[in-house]
């Protein structure tokens, strides 16, 4: 048990000093929901760490300058032909430097990871609704977060100034350049000159692992402390309110669980960095203006950009005699609507028929048709965008013109997320009514009765679904309890306290088909009587006998270990006293 | 000990009431929930937690095997894949024995914290709102506000000068940068190793990639030359022809990407980028995909040695438009 006692001492020393016992132990006992969805962000965040822990292997290694350099090295191919040094450190990182390839594809690898992550957790806040009040703020950083981390890593895979990215780049600046007004301007001061500029990777290096890097890390910090401020929300379930979060503990469970995903994060990332080649500069070579890799794709996360440039057919456009590129409606207005939306969604919602309240359990998206809908539809949209960037490799593998290939896509991505979004609608219409917990559970029946598209109110026969719909379960404990009063000791929902042996207090939650237990011990009883008034509002309350036998199991094997070490502990102890009275002994 | 760990460990209140009757079995989310175990005998449950527990030191094991084949890959020279895989190893040993210890040793779920409401109680409020603009607040004299306002807001703008320096004041203003190219009368033609091209180079069934002499390395240069038949041309070539040999930008109108395919016979170039096509013979118009204006040309001539000359820059500005493009 010496961990025990190095705990025990370590956090007396830190509290002697800070006076953080309470902040540490409301922490430890914080409570985070089950629900596997929950975890999208966490995905997100370790993936961030993976990004840094090898960005810093990769800086120590790469020269950010298009002063051109010859490069030597292992990489026979290449072996003396006079490159940018951005590209030859590149190159040698990749091949020169021990474990630096590994780093190098780990880094691009959990790139793709990181903004997986980010637009599914994005997915999962829009269509539950956690982005409503009081959730607004960090739906904000969260969606400033998506844009920098398509930008950093846009200009990540840029710096090494290979012949891919630097075709990305030019195509970049012919967006900026289309901007109308301040286009010139802009990408003139950006890139520092006519493209190419010397001083593009410089610029961009510094974005990429300074100032990008340390405004994510600020906004990360704002995003969890706001989340730890405003804590949780949840699914709706038995026992569930808007006044309290369901789940499991900080310390333990949750801890063990979180760090699992965190090493789970760096396992599948070194794996792909390791067996699955990634960006292979060295294949693609230097880059030149007179020179295009053919097929060239982007990285997932700002293909939709590249294919809404191929998608669109010529486009420009004279205001009083001035030009508006074609590049400027798909690459600057869709990118800055598409933002922008993100951006207001919350707001719009809220003008267009939200209630203003603030809300802690989650919508099921089936909850809200008219959401989902419209988000199916733009996904669809978007996925056909994202299609698009592979049109010329579609058009390989299928041996069809990609010019009609190109023409097919143009008509799926005005028409597709029609019938998208209508299906969403629809499905949610006929999930509500039907009250099956799955798109498995929707019958024929509940898809004809959404046709008649009859007013909502009219769910008469619809009795199951109080059974799975946030509202009426979580009316259900308090009026049920209202109802059968204190007096009802089985069955109906009520409140059980208890004094602990040591003297705190605790309560639960205890319903027909669930026990919740608070999760911290409390000083008084008055704090637990408080502290379950607020998550269950006025439920009979009882003072019971302290459940035990729980953490019997639970401590088992622990126990074991302790009581072979306290064996061992004790022996020795024994030892030690036996042999100093015998020296006491002999002094005498 | 007993405040942290309040409950009786070894379950000897058998009898207590609570016991059987909190039944607290039901509470854990799956079958592999340790609150569950508790419903069942417990050599039952002893048994579990010791296979979980093999599980666990198993898969730590693992991770450790795995951290050390990593150290050894590296320290015998490396080897990409074997380095990713050993350090796959050891963090997913880790990460299974933590999930395992997760599902099988450590309470989950069943839990609840309340959830107070956002809103603070209405003095607290009122208390707040007046220490920000009490009797004694700065906010109250507006005038001065104002002026603080209007002195921060110049300097917000004066900060805004010195963005200018992104773009180094000896370079060339953006709109004439982007018109202009070092093309001019005089200027040969030279090949990417910088040799000057004869009329006679000019392949009839590719494009040869030309820079004006001595500006290589120049983004907006890139022009390529190619020889058709004069009879074909439906629309005269905006830099006119030499014999059928045609000057014209390489980079694509839309986004920049040179325009490197040439599809022979057809006598169209295709950008690898979007998609666009040019017809060589109709002065190099777009006929499909995205670009909306045809590629410039490139007046030529040859010179007193019989290479290949620039007589002017490109008919238009090269590659992507701007606002400012007539």
């Amino acid at each position: 048990m010496i961990t025990r006692w190095l705990v025990r001492r370590l956090a007396r020393t830190v509290d002697d000093r800070l006076r953080i016992a309470p902040v540490v132990r409301r922490a430890l006992v914080k409570v985070f929901p089950d629900h596997w969805s929950f975890m999208l962000g966490e995905l997100a965040l370790y993936s961030f760490v993976v990004l840094v822990l090898t960005g810093v292997f990769l800086t120590l290694f790469f020269e950010p300058s298009t002063a051109e350099t010859t490069y030597t090295g292992a990489y026979e191919a290449l072996d003396g032909s006079r490159t940018s040094a951005a590209y030859a450190s590149t190159v040698r990182l990749s091949f020169d430097v021990r474990a630096g390839l590994l780093m190098r594809q780990t880094h691009h690898w959990s790139a793709l990871l990181f903004v997986a992550a980010i637009v599914l957790h994005l997915l999962r806040i829009f269509f539950t609704g956690a982005f409503r009040k009081p959730r607004e703020i960090n739906w904000l950083i969260g969606v400033t977060m998506l844009a920098l981390a398509l930008f950093n890593g846009f200009t990540g895979y840029s710096i090494p100034d290979d012949l891919l990215s630097g075709t990305g780049l030019r195509i970049l600046y012919s967006v900026t350049q289309s901007v109308p007004l301040v286009g010139e301007w802009l990408v003139f001061l950006a890139f520092g000159g006519e493209f190419p500029a010397a001083e593009t990777v410089p610029r961009m290096f510094v974005a990429h692992v300074l100032l990008v890097p340390a405004v994510l890390t600020a906004l990360i910090a704002a995003h969890l402390g706001i989340l730890v401020r405003q804590k949780h929300s949840q699914f709706p379930g038995p026992g569930r309110t808007e006044n309290n979060v369901v789940g499991s503990r900080f310390w333990p469970g949750y801890t063990a669980r979180t760090l699992a995903l965190f090493a789970w994060v760096f396992a599948v990332t070194f794996a792909l960095g390791g067996l699955v080649q990634i960006n292979p500069v060295w294949i693609y070579g230097p880059f030149d203006p007179a020179q295009a890799s053919s097929p060239a794709q982007p990285d997932w996360y700002v293909a939709w950009g590249d294919g809404a440039l191929r998608l669109l057919p010529a486009a420009d456009f004279r205001v009083f005699g001035h030009l508006v590129p074609s590049p400027f409606l798909p690459g600057a207005v869709l990118g800055g609507v598409a933002f922008a939306g993100l951006y207001l969604w919350p707001f719009l919602e809220r003008w267009r028929g939200g209630d203003g309240l603030s809300h802690q359990l989650l919508d099921p998206p089936r909850r809200h048709p008219a959401r989902l809908g419209f988000g199916v539809a733009v996904l669809a949209f978007f996925v056909v965008l994202l299609v698009a960037a592979a049109d010329d490799i579609i058009a390989k593998v299928l041996r069809v013109p990609v010019l009609d290939v190109l023409s097919i896509l143009r008509v799926l991505a005005l028409v597709l997320p029609v019938p998208a979004g209508v299906v969403g609608y629809l499905l949610a219409r006929a999930l509500l009514r039907g009250g099956g917990r799955g798109i498995g559970d929707v019958t024929r029946r509940d898809v004809r009765s959404v046709r008649r598209l009859a007013t909502v109110g009219s769910r008469g026969d619809v009795e199951e679904e109080s059974s799975t719909e946030g509202g009426p379960s979580t009316e259900q404990p308090r009026s049920t309890g209202a109802a059968t009063g204190p007096a009802a000791g089985d069955g109906g929902p009520r409140i059980e306290l208890w004094r602990e042996r040591d003297g705190t207090w605790r309560w639960r939650y205890r319903a027909d088909e669930v026990t919740l237990t608070g999760n911290q011990g409390y000083l008084s009883r008055p704090e637990a009587e408080r502290a379950a008034d607020t998550a269950y509002g006025n439920l009979p309350m009882l003072e019971v006998e302290p459940p035990g036998g729980r953490a019997a199991v639970v401590a088992g094997a622990v126990e074991r270990a302790g009581r072979a070490a306290g064996r061992v502990g004790g022996s020795l102890a024994l030892l030690v006293l036996a042999y100093r009275r015998r020296r006491r002994d002999r002094r005498r | 000990m007993n405040r942290s760990q309040p409950e009786p460990r070894d379950g000897s209140a058998p009898t207590s009431p609570s016991r059987h009757d909190g039944d607290v079995g039901e509470v854990g989310k799956g079958p592999t929930s340790p609150r569950r175990a508790a419903a069942s005998p417990p050599a039952e449950t002893l048994r579990r937690e010791r296979a979980a527990s093999r599980v666990v030191a198993a898969a730590f094991a693992v991770s450790a095997l795995g951290a050390a084949g990593f150290a050894t890959v590296y320290a015998t020279g490396g080897q990409t894949q074997l380095e990713g895989l050993s350090l796959a190893v050891a963090f997913a040993g880790i990460a299974l024995g933590l999930g395992v210890w997760a599902r099988r040793l450590l309470p989950g779920g069943g839990h609840v914290e309340e959830h107070e409401p956002f809103d603070s109680p209405p003095a607290e409020v009122r208390l707040t709102a007046d220490e920000l603009t009490g009797t004694e607040s700065p906010l109250r004299r507006r005038g001065l506000v104002a002026a603080l306002g209007l002195a921060v807001g110049a300097l917000g703008a004066a900060a805004l000068f010195p963005l200018r320096s992104l773009l180094p004041f000896d370079r060339e203003r953006p709109v004439h940068a982007l018109r202009t190219t070092p093309w001019a009368p005089g200027v040969r033609l030279v090949r990417a190793d910088g040799t000057p091209v004869r009329p006679a180079d000019v392949p009839a069934e590719t494009v040869l990639t030309v820079f004006p002499e001595g500006h290589r390395d120049r983004g907006d240069v890139p022009a390529f030359a190619v020889r058709l038949d004069p009879a074909r041309f439906t629309a005269p070539p905006p830099g006119g022809d030499l014999d059928g040999i045609v000057v014209y930008s390489l980079l694509c109108t839309h986004a920049g990407c040179p325009v490197a395919l040439y599809l022979k016979g057809t006598a169209r170039v295709l950008c690898p980028c979007h998609q666009s096509n040019f017809d060589l013979l109709a002065a190099a118009r777009p006929i499909a995909g995205p670009a909306g204006r045809a590629l410039p040309g490139l007046p030529i001539t040859v010179d007193a040695d019989g290479y290949l000359t620039a007589t002017g820059d490109f008919t238009a500005p090269p590659g992507p438009g701007f606002w400012s493009l007539k």
